[in-house]
């Protein structure tokens, strides 16, 4: 059983590279890790990733950090949209904000950076 | 290169599972602590009553659960129907858009009662939205709409009983049952009757204050989901069946029908229901989704009011398909469709035949543009064709802008257009010996014209702190200007109704000054201060709306302790309202004995109610209306004399039986 599931994961996982390198989905699902606090930081990021020609929804999640998009690839990529995100101060999994732009954050959206 | 891609299938809809099913989960009211809500970053003027604020009066129909909210008026019961009427920025339901689940529910036979044919209990949650509404249920909104959404079967408990009794001998029992049936599938039944048995009569007319009545009402519901492929389905079944008597204490209905020797009245509905409703969300694009509702229900009432017969059936058909999706991102999203309207009227007043059929098609655009922040609007237009009104559109507006923190601007703008059933919506007046006279015969509706109406609306919300705890205040005016106006004219005559196009001008101007606040934690005070100037042009000269106060007052105050282990908790609602002056209709002319001043006194009117909540399952309740025991004085005009030329029992501008006290238990299977 376990092994079976293992396969499949594997399977997908493989599956889901082809397909990326085939076919660019224009509802493509895409999360990514964002740093920020509280609501103001969830405007925020929000508007700066549907800023980005190509994001159709996004959605931040306070709790967790992870922040939820639906995008048109043929227009737009992960690594485009995560820059437009640290530009607006706010780190994400592989670009980080200019030390510039993280202070002209509120005071109280000043997350801790790692 | 097959199985890959079929796991990789696997793969998406695993994932999609949990994201439909949040999608989905939106639509539904999460149970919180508030009761009364309101945005500040939805563009319309929106309020949301969920269950919880639903329960502060022991509201026993949908006309009764506005008592404890500023923004809608409830009237009081008259003597004839016991059915409150209900009054948004001044206008009476007529010119408000009522729906059921965003279907349209109170409209054409049912205007008058309707509201009465939803129990309490089967509510989930209200929204009122004040000014012009959304184009997508149709074009005959004017000052407002109220949507209701019932419990859902999905999240609905296994059994629920509410029992209320009360002094004005009035008893109800409701009764819900839910299953789920399998992961997909689950059914709610819902069975209300409620009863008046005995005749009360405190003012001492000769004449019941509220009428007997009796009311069997059963809804079989059915929801389908499956968050996976992204589908939503309801199914509902309705029976209601209502009768009500009333009229001089000694009046026999199977001795003194159709005679002079009492005068008497009843009212006996009958109504079917069935409607449909099928909502797909794309599993990948849960930002666009298809709904399409059916509806079709059969109204039959059967009445006379003394010598006055009235019968109304009305059978109607309801369709309306909506796609809802987004340009470019969520920052514009529209909605758009068609709908359909089929009714076909089968109706007779004393020997005159007003039959008809009625039918629409449209088609409507709802652009909305959200900035994510601070802006927001929504510009929706309709185009109709109507086989009385002809063709036309109905241009809708509104607007948001929050220009600091806690503070929200809003607009909005619009034109309804509709064709008023003069005989269904004024139908109390045929209980008194005046004359219908119709002064038009060119239009298309009882010789008359559609009614048109513009509105316009801007209010301004402050959230704030004040000693470290919450509070609001906002205001907001809203003007209703008719270009035309079916006149339903009682100034002229007491002896006489006369109907009419509008010859000049009809306004309404409505101005509301709200101030709410948490005196300490679970102790919230609201209150509101509302100016009416509603005026129309009638022959005889430009009056107030008869039976409207120009000034009101409203204030709430709701304790409730902490819940202790178990759930035990106390809850205290006390709710006051203070009415000023009403313009009446003209009695001038009538023997002084049956002649009213030409305004009524202003008066108070306190309820209380009290909760004790033993468990989570099990609470009871009890509660007072109009404690402070008001009640008008001559209601019935020449009841001496019943079928004599000055009888007239439509006059109702305050409370008609005086103090009332109620009990009633809560229980439920979790």
């Amino acid at each position: 059983m376990m092994k079976n599931i293992i396969v499949v994961l594997l399977l997908t996982f493989v599956g889901f590279t082809a397909q990326a390198q085939e076919v660019k989905n224009k509802n493509a699902k895409v999360e990514f890790h964002v740093s920020g606090n509280c609501e103001m930081c969830k405007k925020r990021i929000e508007k700066a990733a549907l800023s980005v020609s190509g994001v159709k929804s996004a959605d931040w999640h306070m709790d967790c950090g992870t922040l939820y998009l639906i995008t048109n690839e043929q227009k737009t990529d992960v690594l485009t949209i995560q820059k437009a995100i640290a530009k607006v101060g706010h780190d994400t999994d592989e670009v980080k904000a200019l030390k510039e732009d993280y202070e002209k954050l509120h005071t109280c959206c000043r997350y801790e950076r790692k | 290169m097959q199985k890959q891609i079929s796991i990789l299938l696997l793969f998406f809809f695993c994932a999609f599972n949990s994201f439909a099913q949040d999608t989905l989960q939106e639509i539904k009211v999460r149970g919180n602590s508030k009761s009364l809500k309101k945005s500040y970053s939805v563009t319309a003027n929106t309020t949301v009553l969920t269950s919880k604020e639903l329960l502060k009066a022991a509201c026993c129909n949908l006309a009764e659960s506005f008592e404890t909210n500023p923004s809608i008026d409830v009237n009081f019961s008259d003597a004839l129907t016991g059915t409150k009427q209900i009054k948004m920025l001044g206008l009476t339901s007529p010119y408000l858009m009522i729906t059921e689940e965003n279907i349209p529910s109170v409209r054409g036979a049912s205007q008058a009662y309707g509201l009465s044919f939803t129990p309490g209990t089967w509510v989930e949650s209200i929204q009122i939205t004040k000014g012009a509404g959304s184009v997508v249920n149709g074009f005959e909104s004017i000052s407002g709409q109220i949507n209701t959404e019932l419990i859902k079967p999905i999240s609905d408990i296994p059994f629920f009983l509410n029992a209320y009794g009360s002094t004005d001998s009035r008893f109800e029992l409701n009764a819900h049952f839910n299953k789920k049936i399998s992961d997909k599938w689950s059914s709610s039944l819902f069975a209300h009757g409620n009863t008046r048995v005995s005749k009360n009569d405190m003012n001492d007319d000769g004449f019941l204050d509220n009428p007997l009545a009796k009311q069997i009402n059963v809804l079989n519901r059915w929801q389908y989901t499956n968050a996976e492929k992204g589908w939503v389905s309801f199914i509902n079944f309705r029976y209601m069946n209502d009768k009500k008597q009333t009229g001089e204490l000694n009046f026999d209905p199977n001795r003194d029908k159709g005679t002079t020797n009492y005068w008497g009245s009843e009212i006996n509905t009958e109504r079917f229901d069935v409607s449909t409703k099928l909502g797909y969300v794309f599993p990948d694009m849960p930002y666009q989704s298809i709904g399409f509702q059916n509806a079709f229900n059969s109204h039959d009432q059967n009445s006379y009011f003394g010598l006055n017969l009235y019968n109304i059936k009305q059978k109607s058909y309801y369709s309306n398909l909506i796609f809802n999706s987004i340009i470019n991102n969520t920052k514009h999203k529209f909605s758009t469709g068609l709908n359909f309207t089929y009714d076909k009227y089968g109706e007779f007043v004393n020997a005159n035949d007003y039959s008809r059929i009625d039918n629409s098609v449209g088609a409507f655009f709802e652009y909305t543009y959200d900035n994510t922040d601070n802006f927001s609007v929504v510009f929706g237009g309709r185009i109709d064709n109507h086989n009385r009104l002809g063709t036309f559109a109905t241009p809708r507006l509104h607007v948001r802008y929050n220009p600091w923190e806690k503070g929200v601007l809003r607009f909005s703008a619009g034109r309804g257009k509709r064709s008023a059933n003069v005989f269904a919506e004024n139908q109390q007046l045929l209980a008194s010996s005046k004359t219908f006279d119709f002064l038009n015969t060119n239009g298309k509706i009882y010789g008359l014209n559609p009614e048109i109406a513009w509105n316009y609306g801007l209010s301004f919300i402050q959230g704030f702190l004040l000693f470290g705890k919450s509070a609001d205040v906002g205001f907001d005016f809203y003007r209703t200007d008719f270009q035309n106006q079916a006149v339903v004219d009682v100034m002229q005559s007491p002896q006489q109704v006369l109907f009419y196009n509008l010859d000049g001008k009809s306004y309404a101007n409505s101005l509301q000054v709200e101030f709410n606040y948490e005196l300490k934690k679970h102790f919230n005070l609201r209150t509101a201060y509302k100016f009416y100037d509603i005026q129309t042009d009638y022959l005889s000269g430009t009056y107030q709306r008869p039976l409207q106060a120009k000034h009101r007052f409203f204030g709430n105050l709701g304790y409730e302790t902490h819940i202790l282990d178990k759930g035990k908790q106390w809850k205290f609602d006390y709710t006051f309202n203070w009415l000023g002056k009403q313009q009446l209709p003209n009695t001038s002319t009538n023997p002084v004995e049956d002649r009213l001043p030409e305004f009524s006194p202003s008066f108070s009117v306190m309820n209380i109610q009290v909760t004790r909540t033993f468990s989570s399952t099990f609470e009871i309740y009890i509660g007072g209306e109009n404690i402070g025991n008001y009640k008008q004085d001559n209601v019935i005009l020449g009841n001496e004399n019943p079928f004599g030329p000055t009888f007239d029992a439509s006059i109702v501008y305050g409370p008609v039986f005086g103090q009332m006290y109620y009990a009633g238990l809560r229980f439920k299977i979790k």
